[in-house]
Order: C-alpha cells, then structure tokens, then sequence
C-alpha cells in the first residue's frame, strides 16, 4: 500500500513548517557562538571590562534564542521516524549515522557547556571560561557540519548502495559519506550564513542605540567586530557558496536549471538569465535580461562544459524512468524467490535507475505495466515547478548582496571612525536586520523545495517515503506544532525586544542606562 | 573488522541499554524535579531555587535522549521507524510537553509578573510529568506486543490507537517509570539543596520510592504471570544480514521469564532494581543525598535491564504479526554501520563522560535563596 497523496502533502507541509521553523534559531547561534568567543578573547587578551560586558550582553540574547533552536531541534530529531517511517527503514543504514554522530560529537558539547558559560562566570578563570564559550561555538558548529553531511547525501547520495533483501540503501563508504563535495559546499555556505545572520543582529541592533544616542562605547566596539567579521562571512557565503554545488548529482542539475529558468541546454559557456518571469505553459522565460557567459563561468568554472537545460534533463529522465522499470521487474523476481545469476545481473544492470521506476508508483502500483502516458507525467515530475525556484532563488541573492553593501559600507566607516555620523547607514543596517533571515529561509526552499520529487535524488521519492499513517493524526500534529510554536515564538520575540531595548544596562553592572 | 556480525549486534543492544540508562541517571532527575515542581516550591523563592539546581545543567542531560533517539535510528532503523510511527500521538504529546523546557528554564525568570512565572512552572511541570510517564507506558506496551506488520516493500503498518496504549498494564509501567524518576529527581535536589525544601524533597522521596516497590513488584507478578511472552521458533543465522519477516516467531505463556530461568543469575537486575530503591530510601532518610543518589542510579540500571532481559532479543513484538516482531538479530543496521557507530560510540562517551563531570564538580554546592538574590540577575 502507498500513502495517500493527502497524507504526502500533509506531512510536507508539517517538515516544511517545521524546519523552517527551526532554521529561524539555527544560524544565530552559529554565528553569535563565534562572536562571543571574539568578544570574549578580546576581554582576555585586553582585560578591558566593556568586552566582557559585551560578551555577556550579547550571551543573554544568544541564551533566548538557544532555548528555541534546543526546542524545535527536538523534533527534527525525531521526526524521521514519526513522519517518514518509510525512508528511515530505507536509508537508516547511511542516514542515521551522521545524526547520531552529530549527538555525540556535537550536540553533547554545545549542550554541557552552554549552562557552564551562562553560569560560570565567577567559578572559573578567564581563561577556562572563554575556553568554555569556544567549545559552545565549536559545538554548535561541529552540529551543522553533521546535520549537512546527512542533508547533503540526500542531494547527492554517494557512497551507498541498495541490498534487494532487506530492501534498503547500504552504506558501502563511510569516507565517500564524509567528503561528500555537496555536503562541503552546503556546510561553508550554511556556517557562513549564520555567522552573517549573527552580525547582522549586532550591528543592527548596536546601530540602534547609536541613533538614539545611548551606550556609545558599547555599541560602537560591537559594531566594529560584527561590521569586520559580517563582511569576511558575506564574501564567504557568496564566493564559496556559490552555484558550484550544483554540478555535482542528478538532483543539483535540475535545480541549477530550475534556478536559471534554462529550459533547453544552451551552448557553452551558458549566458545567465539575471531578471525576467518565467512561463511554465510555454517553457520560455518572458522578458529576459541575460548576461552573456556567466553562468557557465560559475557554475562550471570553465568556458567548455556545457550547462544541461530542463528540457534535456527531462528526456534523459525518462529514458532512466524506462530502465527503472526494468529494475523494478528484476526487482519483483528477486523478491519472489527467483534468485537466478540471470535476474540478478538484469537488475544490477539496471539498478541505478531503480529510483525513477519508483516514480511511477504514484501512477500505478505495478510500475512494469506503466502506460506511454504515465511515464510521460512521472518525467514531468522530475522537474520542480521554475516560477518558485527561480524567484525564492533571487530574493536570496538579492538580499545577499544587500547585506554584503551594508557591511562594506559599515567596515569603511568603521574604519574612518565616522559611522556613528552616518545616521542613513545606521537606519538602514537597523531595518536590514531580517535580511538574513529570509535569505536563508529562501536558501533552504530553493535546496529542498528544489530536490522534489525525492527525498533522497534518484534513490527515493517523497510520495514514498511517508509513515503510514491516518492523516487526521498529522493534522493534529500539525496543529500543535503551530500553535505551540507560535506561542513560544510571540514569547521569544517578547523577551528580544524587552533584552534589547533595555541593552546593556540589563546586566545591571552600573555603567550602562540611558544617558 | 575485530567483531563479527553476531557479536556487534549484541554490543548494540548494550549500547542502547547503556544510553537509556544514562538518559535516565542524569535527565530522569530533571523530568522528576520537574514534576516535583510546583509541589515542592511553595513560592517564587522556592520554586527559582528548584529550577536554578538543574538550570545550568539539564540541556547536557536532555542530549542523552536526543542521542539515544540519534543511536536508535543508526543501528536499529526499522525499529526507529515501527515504534515513532506507532506511538505517533504519545510520541507527539511527549514531544509537545518536552517543548516547555528549554524556554521554561530559560524565559521563566526573565518577567517578573507572577502569572507568567506561574504559567511557567506549569509548563515545567507538564515537561517533567508527561515524559516520565509515557515513557513508562510505552514500555509497558513493548512487553505486551503491539500490532504491527511489514508488507512485502518493508513497509510497516501500525493498526493500534493511542487509547488502546493506556491500558491498566501499560500504565502500570508508566507509574513505575514515573515514580522512579520522582523519586531519584527529588534526591538530587537533596544533593543541590538544604533547609525546608530538602525536607520536602526527602518526604517525596520516601512516597515516590514507596509506590515504586510496590508497582515494580506488581509488574513482575503480572509478567510471570498473566502476560504472554514471545519466542523466536527460527531465523536465519544471526550472523548474517536478516529482515523481520525472515523468521518465525510464536507468542508463549510465560517466555518472558524464559532468559532467567536460563540465567538465573540475570535475576540480578530486579533485585538491584529493589534493593537499589530501598537503599536510596534509607540513605536519603540518613541524610547521605549522595549515597542515596548512587542507589537510586542502580536502581534506575537494574529496572531498565530488568525490561530489557525480560524481552531479548525482542525489541518490539508484534502482537498481530508476531514474524514481524522486531529483534536484535533483525532490525539492525549492516556490519559495517554498527561497526563505524561502535568506535564513535567508543571514543565519544569516554569524553562526554569526562566532561560532564567537569562541569558538575565546578558548579557543585547548595543552591538557596540567598544564592538566588546574590545573582538575582544571572539565575533563572
């Protein structure tokens, strides 16, 4: 029995809410981790009380919003087996590794010491307290580097390989598993984004009470460090984070062709189409503005390799759907008892493509006896609508060279000592401070939103992969997610707001208010 | 590879073992204290100087479960798959009572305004109360088989409800699970504190060990007796790569008994569940919180292997399918992954151990009121 298409939708949607959700928490601590232990290694090295006061200050707005990132972590945790029983059994072998590791390497460490470094204060030394502060920040981080391997061999599964008796995918390489290239790409991309999230919060923030005239010094010293360390990261998460991800697996090729609305291969170097709305009805993007090369120079490095169009990608998918089904009869044999050298060689032959037969289970339980017209709409499936790609695509670059503007101008100023004069900049770094945010939330639909119809490229499909379940089940689950997490939600941003409008006299140390 | 298939497996089950164990030592006192709340505090004072004794420590403790629930799905998938997608509704209340915490300990003493520090501890409450429970009655559950079957694809079908999980024996177990951590819970606040609330920790010490015997005992006379157990009647060789239909499995009275009739000197583990208990209820009485506190730890070790014993190599019998049941021979991840997690295992829990320790030896001591308003801005 598949799941009902309803059930599939519904459990998207709850993943879909729920990561998003989470990923609102993930990269300030990313990237506000690494700001204290910079805060706090200038306190060190200079014994100058306003950094410790700083690292404190800021550590009170990180503690309000570690409290979320725990909270709605906890379900992604568990929401494999809840929700996707199928695609735990399917992959476990090769998924669940990353996600235990990440437990016990990363999870441990950030969690033991985050209490040490709010409560630690008078009982250790400086020195043993800062070292406690860099192993939150090396916590958290190792954290994200475990959840992107995971995410990343669902984009590009390398390593692993299907055992047609227990009915899964094996891991055949730890190693491959590990250096997976997409997981590296995602994994600078992602940190880097934190950390520009966690800066952009500090200097907007700072900003703010440089326009209102207020704890000067403070504000001025935090906007030196987020404005230096905002800039390096906004650099890093363009140069290195780039398109060159997408080259890599059959999933990340129909994204890069999504994102750039290239519905047919162009000849190489491809030009790159920076505006212009695409028609799904006509395969043609209306009103184009292209920019000659470029594409083909990010995406490929390289003046020669050729860029394959949606299209082409389409066709090709078909003919593997084809093989798939091939697979898929193989398959059955196997399962049936009919062990023989010949059925055995059939389906490795073919086993590769075993994913795109499983495609057409959504069209027939049989998979072998596919009409013309059903493998036609599963190839269409293999694509994911443009429009949204190619939009939630630019809004994220978008921001992203807003937010790298901001933090070049603030640096130069920064620099000039001018930048409590410019009152235009502190406005504008003041109202950017969401920016980040959704283009990181952007980021994360154009990855996952891009990977349909699978849950793991060419290996499984989302329709697949649910739990069996009723849906009303998932619909009360649902409900509660959202309910609970709007609450604490409307909580957070409460005691946010009340933290940062107070600032630094918070600490109530006696140096700071509102003169 | 220095262990063979067979061998891993058997590690793992340990290794789980090992890792509930953990999860109940160290944030089974944080669910208990959570429960013991507002019961134990009587006013603002009181109830920050319960929290800030675990407040900076608990998140630590909380990864246990996250990392069992991370090691579960490394080296028993199917099983990671069966039981969150059976127990959907009690796995989701679980979750939604654990959401309190993090922003419970956390937001609580940032407002002043007594409603909102109410509500709070309320919420502390439920996040101590409601996994201590169902945790508990899912293992009850466990022993009794719950209905499940795999189809051809390995796909799994659960057909019981959440109701049907609160039958009288399921939350027998629950209120066993229940009172051990209340009562291994408010004796590290005997550990962490002094003066009246102490006092009240060490009265709900002696009630909650008391309904723990005799729950603990009651569970065991209905298992031997009126509860059927499972028995493997073939499989492949546990040293090969097997899936749960590849067996057959017969539902027995009284197999559940069958590892310590075989072994009897497995009947360790309930006595040290017992004994555990007792001690800790003496010891904390004497005044030696942390004696007492090494007990009830043994007490929580011998419980949960008693369980564990009882139904190996089952892990979740299936009581509408019993071939489908899920065992440590079947439900297991391939040689290589098991092997990979082993020294993950291995080389990490030393130095998670190490560490934790580390951090409790520098925030060791009494937490009271004066504690509380010397740092009145720092303490949740």
């Amino acid at each position: 029995m598949i799941p009902s298409p309803e059930l599939v939708d519904v459990s998207r949607l709850q993943f879909a809410t729920t990561a998003l959700y989470h990923f609102l928490f993930v990269p300030l601590t990313l990237g506000l981790s690494f700001l204290l232990v910079i805060m706090e290694s200038v306190y060190v090295m200079t014994g100058k009380e306003v950094y410790k006061d700083m690292t404190r200050f800021w550590g009170k707005l990180f503690g309000i919003n570690f409290a979320l990132g725990v909270t709605t972590g906890l379900t992604m945790e568990f929401q494999f087996g809840t929700n996707w029983a199928y695609y735990s059994h399917y992959v476990g072998d090769v998924f669940g590794a990353p996600l235990a590791i990440e437990g016990l390497m990363a999870f441990f460490l950030e969690s033991t010491f985050v209490g040490l470094f709010f409560f630690g204060w008078d009982k250790l030394s400086k020195e043993k307290h800062l070292m406690v502060t860099f192993l939150v920040a090396v916590g958290s981080n190792l954290s994200a580097l475990w959840i992107l391997i995971a995410n990343g061999w669902m984009q590009n599964p390398v390593g692993a390989e299907f055992n047609y008796h227990s009915m899964r995918m094996e891991m055949t390489s730890f190693t491959q598993l590990l250096f997976n290239p997409v997981a590296q790409v995602k994994f600078v991309h992602t940190v880097s984004a934190g950390y520009v999230t966690a800066s952009m919060f500090v200097l907007g923030i700072s900003a703010w009470y440089l326009l209102i005239g207020r704890d000067k010094g403070f504000a001025m010293r935090s906007i030196a460090i987020a404005a230096g360390f905002g800039l390096a990261s906004a650099l890093s998460v363009i140069v290195l984070g780039d398109e060159s991800g997408y080259t890599a697996g059959e999933v990340q090729r129909v994204k890069l062709a999504a994102i750039e609305a290239e519905w047919h291969t162009q000849k190489a170097p491809a030009a790159i189409t920076a505006i212009g709305f695409p028609n799904e009805a006509t395969q043609h993007t209306d009103y184009a503005i292209k920019i000659p090369y470029l594409l083909g120079l990010i995406a490929t490095r390289s003046v020669d390799e050729q860029i394959t169009g949606i299209t082409e990608l389409r066709e090709e998918n078909e003919t593997r759907i084809r093989d798939g089904m091939v697979a898929y009869a193989a398959l059955e044999k196997l399962r049936a008892g009919d062990t023989s050298d010949a059925t055995k060689a059939a389906f490795e032959k073919s086993k590769a493509d075993l994913g795109y037969g499983l495609l057409l289970k959504r069209y027939t339980q049989n998979v072998t006896d596919a009409t013309e017209d059903q493998i036609r709409m599963a190839a269409r499936d293999t694509i994911p609508k443009v429009a949204p790609m190619f939009w939630t695509f630019r809004i994220m670059v978008a921001a992203g060279f807003m937010i790298l503007f901001i933090f070049s101008a603030s640096f130069y100023y920064v620099a000039k000592r001018t930048i409590a004069e410019k009152r235009w900049l502190l406005r504008l770094a003041l109202y950017s401070i969401p920016l980040p945010w959704i283009a990181a939330e952007m980021g994360w639909i154009v990855a996952e939103y891009g990977r349909q119809p699978w849950t793991i490229s060419g290996i499984l499909p989302t329709s697949l992969s649910t739990s069996n379940l009723d849906p009303s089940s998932v619909y009360f689950s649902l409900a509660g997610f959202v309910g609970f997490y709007t609450l604490l939600l409307v909580a957070e941003m409460y005691l946010m707001f009340k933290y940062a409008h107070l600032g630094p006299q918070s600490l109530h140390t006696g140096q700071y208010g509102n003169a | 590879m220095i262990f063979d298939y067979e061998t891993l497996k058997l590690i793992w089950w340990l290794f789980v073992g090992v890792l509930l164990v953990g999860f109940a030592i160290t944030d089974g006192f944080d669910l208990g204290i959570g429960a013991l709340l507002p019961f134990l505090g009587k006013n603002d004072n009181e109830r920050r100087v319960i929290i800030n004794s675990i407040g900076a420590t608990w998140e630590g403790n909380q990864v246990w479960f996250v990392t069992a629930g991370g090691a579960i799905f490394a080296a028993w998938p199917i099983v990671y798959a069966t039981a969150f997608s059976g127990f959907y509704i009690a796995l989701m209340l679980t979750l939604f009572a654990l959401f309190f915490r993090p922003v419970g300990f956390d937001y609580r003493s940032k407002v002043a305004d007594p409603r909102w520090r109410s509500a709070w501890d309320w919420g502390l409450f439920a996040g101590g109360f409601v996994p201590a429970l169902i945790f508990g009655v899912a293992f009850g559950n466990l022993l009794q088989g719950v209905p499940f079957s795999f189809d051809n694809d390995v796909r799994v079908t659960y057909t019981g409800s959440f109701w049907q999980l609160l039958n009288p024996f399921g939350l027998l177990v629950g209120v066993v699970s229940l009172s051990m951590l209340l009562m291994h819970g408010s004796i590290y606040l005997q550990i962490r504190t002094d003066g009246v609330i102490a006092e009240r920790a060490r009265r709900a010490t002696r009630i909650a060990g008391a309904i723990f015997i005799a729950c603990f005992i009651i569970a065991g006379v209905w298992i031997m007796n009126w509860i059927d157990g499972y028995h493997i009647t073939s499989m492949l060789s546990a040293n090969v790569e097997s899936i749960p239909l590849d067996k057959s499995v017969e539902k027995v009275a009284g197999a559940w008994m069958n590892n310590y009739h075989s072994h009897p000197l497995l009947w360790l583990a309930p006595l040290l569940g017992i004994a555990g208990a007792v001690l800790a209820i003496v010891l904390s009485g004497a005044k030696k919180p942390i004696m007492s506190f090494i007990s009830s730890s043994v007490m929580l070790t011998g419980v949960i292997f008693t369980a564990g014993i009882a139904m190996f190599p089952f892990i979740m019998p299936s009581s509408s399918d019993p071939r489908s049941s899920l065992t440590i021979w079947d439900s297991v991840s391939t040689h290589k992954t098991l092997q990979i997690m082993f020294w993950v295992v291995l080389v990490f829990l030393p130095i998670i151990l190490a560490y934790t320790s580390w951090v409790y030896s520098v925030l060791r001591g009494k937490i009271t009121v004066e504690t509380i308003h010397a740092n009145d801005h720092n303490s949740y």
